[in-house]
């Protein structure tokens, strides 16, 4: 116990994290990559053809787990906020922006595979749908926190005034949820329902699960990448960084 | 109730007095609103069915963009003067005094919105009972915009380009408000019970009241750390 908790403190130095992320970026790249060919394996060529939805229906297999990622890595931006805004720790407000454009890329990605995907399925490039409005929300809010982050020159005020923002954000975005459901069923009646259908093939689910996961390691690789530009960027005239990582 | 909450009538007053001493921000506040709202017919066309219908939507937007307006000067003058600093470094509780910012806010730029709102509505032909509605709803709702607009004021303090940044951040956050404010009249239209819609709008505002205020407070730390 005493043992995890020491390792757990060390890491949390940007000094010590440096190298470790280091050494984890290629293993996660690699997973991403192999993960996405069998995902996309899985997804274009073994599953079956949709009985409704023909061939088209398979851009399901980008849209789900981006939609899934942009939601759960603001969720991981908002833990990573609360534990910079209580414990002062350096390092959570770099790791909450480096998530920050992944998670913004994987919303865009989301509205607009999503729409591609609309445009044949419903007719529409867009419908008023509360899922897709809390999307095109959740998209606002990463820009505004990249905004924010962006405008303040001092990094520590822009860690802490971004963690605020998160938080407040997080909590937001299921108030957001529910107000833009009722206020669509109010107008709308039934509304187009995205819900899969409830038998989903096993490959289906398969194909999915691991295009969730290539994303998943894609998104950790790239947040390991872009905190280290972070700590580099921050940490230049400290003496680690012109010992070890200016190599 | 006279000792605790002492710091906060004063800062109403302090804040009141200034806007007393700047009529004209806060008049052009109002005729921004007034303005806003008057254009969208001029864009849309004089169909009274379609201006009774986006109505309440259209006042409700105008009153969001009016709130914006004074939320960049709600903090930035005192924070160049030092007076913010003094007040954080003051024995009175922060977040009472800033509550008492917020709460002055909304007496200058969001009540009159509401007083004024009655008198677009009948430009848009509306219906008297929609027209108690929808001024019923602004009174609940304008409120939750100064407050939610607080936090964005003090996390944007003293930032490059702060007024379209602020926009940036706090229009997505007020879409609850916007949806159950303009949703109250149009149920009521449709002959659906306004109860949900006013409930919600309550619910909203003690929670931004609870709140609001410490984060606020919490964020204007930051800036002025």
């Amino acid at each position: 116990m005493s043992t995890s908790l020491i390792n757990w403190f060390k890491f949390a130095s940007p000094a010590s994290f440096y190298p470790m992320a280091g050494r984890l970026v290629p293993w996660f790249s690699a997973a991403a990559l192999l993960l996405a060919a069998a995902g996309l394996w899985v997804g274009l060529a073994i599953a079956p053809t949709d009985a409704q939805q023909g061939e088209g229906y398979r851009i399901i297999f980008v849209h789900v787990p981006a939609s899934w990622m942009s939601m759960f890595i603001y969720c991981v931006m908002a833990f990573w906020s609360a534990l910079g805004l209580s414990f002062n720790t350096r390092l959570s407000g770099m790791m909450t922006s480096a998530l920050a454009p992944t998670g913004a890329l994987f919303a865009f990605l989301s509205l607009w595979t999503g729409s591609l995907w609309g445009k044949p399925m419903w007719g529409a490039w867009w419908v008023w749908d509360a899922r897709l409005t809390s999307q095109l929300i959740l998209f606002f809010l990463y820009l505004g926190f990249i905004a924010l982050q962006a405008a303040i020159d001092d990094p520590r005020r822009a860690d802490k005034a971004g963690a605020i923002l998160a938080l407040v954000g997080v909590v937001n975005v299921p108030i957001i949820y529910f107000s833009v459901q009722w206020w669509n069923t109010l107008h709308q009646g039934a509304s187009v329902s995205m819900t899969k259908a409830p038998s989903m093939a096993h490959t289906m689910l398969a194909g999915m699960l691991l295009m969730a996961l290539a994303f998943w390691a894609y998104t950790i690789a790239m947040a390991l990448i872009r905190v280290r530009c972070i700590i580099l960027e921050r940490e230049l005239t400290s003496e680690w960084v012109k010992k070890n990582a200016m190599e | 109730m006279n000792g605790a909450f002492a710091p906060f009538r004063q800062a109403v007053r302090r804040d009141l007095l200034l806007a007393a001493r700047h009529k004209t921000e806060v008049i052009t506040a109002l005729f921004f609103f007034v303005i806003v709202v008057n254009l969208l017919p001029l864009g849309i066309g004089p169909d009274q069915d379609l201006l009774r219908k986006i109505a309440p939507g259209a006042l409700w937007i105008g009153a969001l963009l009016a709130t914006l307006l004074g939320l960049q000067r709600l903090f930035a003058p005192d924070h160049q003067d030092g007076t913010l600093e003094q007040m954080a470094l003051s024995p009175q509780p922060f977040t009472l005094l800033i509550a008492g910012k917020i709460m002055a806010h909304w007496l200058v730029s969001g009540l009159p919105v509401v007083m004024v709102a009655p008198l677009l509505g009948v430009q848009f032909d509306l219906p008297g009972r929609s027209l108690a509605i929808l001024t019923l709803s602004l009174l609940l709702g304008t409120p939750i915009l100064s407050l939610i607009g607080a936090v964005g004021a003090a996390l944007t303090l003293g930032v490059r380009g702060s007024g379209v940044l602020l926009s940036l951040l706090i229009l997505p956050l007020y879409i609850p408000a916007l949806i159950f404010g303009a949703g109250a009249v149009e149920a009521d239209l449709a002959g659906l019970g306004i109860e949900g819609h006013f409930s919600l709008l309550g619910a909203l505002l003690l929670a931004c009241i609870v709140f609001a205020p410490w984060v606020t407070t919490v964020a204007l730390r930051v800036a002025l750390e």
